[in-house]
């Protein structure tokens, strides 16, 4: 204590644990996979694909709701988030992360629910006219994919964003937790996306755009990964113990070999296949534990 | 708005009694308990560990002696939530249970907390933790309770030697720099007042004097608000949106266009 290397070091853990990292993993990959469907729902034509996505986000939004309210220590009061409980007013404060996540999820449930509803209706139900136009083309389809695509990015990049202002060792020692999770987010989302398509044996045009999407995003994470290790200046020492090595593991297996094997073209069989893509989305949720349970080995 | 009213703690005269702590359980009916322990910590005689949602007066034990034990001194300090002016629980609480009272002190409304944890991170002293009886975070209220009625905080009034002050922070303030003259004046030059001024955290309400560095007694030397990094992790994060939104607008865009030469294909 007497040699702390930052303020943070005095601080006390807020007990995250599992629930938590599930939350960031999930969120992660149903914001990222929701952005990428209206995405290309928005600018393609593979609608097959995207109603994958769809397909996807919603389930993963319900696990989400469920996890984020087991793991408050008075479930029964999940709702204090959204509404203030002494005034029965909403309550929304734009600079609490915790607070704008709770909506950014709550609408990203709305819109997966709506997104949803017009995949199966396409698919299975035609004569559902209205469901079926809350896709895009169609301005109603648009007044859905846009705003839902940027809820998506919020919900996949609050979480950092969240790290960064709890004060603890590491987390608070750096403003770039956020731009990491929504880049991480979005490359282990078009990892699903295309392992779930080869999975079905889809020949989707698609799957090759979002390979490309991955491997930017993985050298996007690179960068991003070195300027937070220089930011976090003689914090960074917090991660000489079991975390640091966990983290070592996941920026190697999530980053480094799908990138490695994607550039140097030495098997093209992991850089662009289901391989590569189960690496990036091992990789990301190793990170998120790392980063999640780091500051617990720190002595107080 | 009252004047705003806190604590000075002088560890010079505090003589490791625990009667504040006990004081303090007492009047707020906080459990015996500790947590699942059952072990002595080996600390001293600090048994109390740390402040918590059970514990919210921890006196600490400082030992500073030498190799041979044949020059050293004891330093108990009875440590409190600081009730800061620029309190950073306050700050992160998103169901607004966390509360600025009329005394400018800093109250958790245990019937509005749902227990997301999120101040339990952002304190920089570390002080705020789970009730395990009630299962929302709480710490010291200042006796929030008696102050509305006219009474002294039950830990200050408990205290046999006068090392826990309660009063207005304009007065406590004044009576901690006469002892810091003093103290200086019997040749103890390290003493200082800790939180004191508004350069730290814009004042700590309850507020001390040490006679050694800040991490000696488990205090931050720079304690920092947790939001320091909202404005350049939001920008950065809005960033990071902007990357991922071009490389995927990009990709798809290079697969349409590939797919303007090609037949329609596995389109559903």
């Amino acid at each position: 204590m007497i040699d702390a290397p930052s303020s943070t070091w005095f601080t006390a853990s807020p007990h995250w644990h599992v629930l938590i990292v599930m939350h960031f993993i999930l969120g992660a990959l149903a914001g990222g996979t929701y952005f990428l469907s209206a995405i290309i729902d928005l600018t393609g034509h593979d609608r097959r694909l995207a109603r994958l996505g769809y397909y996807i986000t919603l389930p993963l939004m319900a696990v989400i709701g469920i996890v984020l309210i087991v793991d408050l220590s008075r479930p029964d009061r999940f709702w204090h988030l959204l509404v203030e409980n002494h005034t029965l007013q909403p309550i929304f404060k734009w600079w609490v992360p915790m607070s704008t996540g709770a909506w950014s999820v709550l609408l990203l449930g709305v819109f997966a629910v709506l997104s949803f509803l017009a995949a199966f209706a396409e698919h299975h139900r035609p004569q559902w006219r209205l469901a079926r136009r809350l896709r895009p083309p169609g301005a109603l389809g648009a007044f859905v994919a846009v705003p839902g695509a940027l809820v998506a990015l919020h919900v996949t990049g609050y979480t950092g964003v969240m790290l960064s202002v709890l004060n603890r060792p590491i987390w608070s020692d750096t403003p770039l937790f956020g731009l990491l999770f929504i880049v991480s987010a979005v490359a282990m989302a078009a990892a699903l996306l295309s392992l779930a398509a080869r999975g079905l044996r889809w020949q989707s045009p698609s799957v090759p755009a979002l390979q490309r999407i991955w491997v930017w995003l993985l050298a996007a994470q690179v960068l991003v990964w070195a300027a937070l290790f220089i930011t976090l200046g003689p914090a960074a020492s917090g991660w000489l113990n079991v975390w640091g090595a966990v983290l070592a593991i996941g920026i190697a297996i999530g980053t480094v070999l799908p990138l490695l094997a994607a550039f140097w073209r030495t098997g093209w069989g992991l850089g662009s296949g289901p391989a590569a893509a189960a690496l990036v989305l091992a990789g990301g949720a190793i990170v998120r534990t790392a980063i999640v349970f780091v500051p617990e080995a720190i002595a107080p | 708005m009252a004047e705003p009213m806190g604590f000075f703690t002088d560890p010079t005269v505090c003589i490791g009694c625990k009667a504040c702590e006990v004081a303090c359980k007492q009047w707020n009916q906080l459990p015996a308990l500790d947590d699942e322990r059952r072990t002595m910590s080996g600390d001293s005689y600090d048994n109390t560990r740390k402040l918590d949602g059970t514990h919210w007066r921890h006196v600490k034990f400082v030992e500073q002696f030498d190799e041979d034990r044949r020059d050293g001194r004891w330093t108990m300090l009875s440590d409190v939530c600081k009730h800061c002016v620029r309190a950073g629980c306050l700050e992160v609480c998103p169901t607004g249970a966390i509360i600025r009272t009329e005394f400018d002190t800093v109250v958790i409304q245990s019937d509005a907390c749902n227990g997301c944890k999120a101040c339990l991170a952002a304190c920089p002293f570390g002080v705020i933790d789970i009730n395990p009886v009630s299962n929302t975070a709480q710490k010291c209220t200042l006796c929030y309770d008696r102050l509305q009625a006219g009474m002294e905080p039950a830990c200050s009034q408990a205290c046999p030697t006068d090392s826990i002050t309660f009063g207005p922070v304009r007065e406590l303030k004044e009576r901690a720099g006469r002892r810091v003259v003093q103290l200086h004046a019997a040749g103890e030059h390290r003493a200082a007042l800790y939180g004191a001024d508004d350069k730290m955290l814009g004042g700590l309400n309850a507020f001390f004097l040490l006679v050694d560095k800040p991490e000696v007694y488990g205090l931050p030397p720079d304690p920092k608000m947790p939001s320091r990094q909202l404005v350049p992790g939001t920008l950065l994060t809005m960033l990071g949106a902007l990357v991922v939104g071009l490389v995927s607008l990009l990709s798809f865009r290079d697969r349409r266009a590939g797919e303007a030469h090609r037949p329609d294909g596995d389109r559903s």
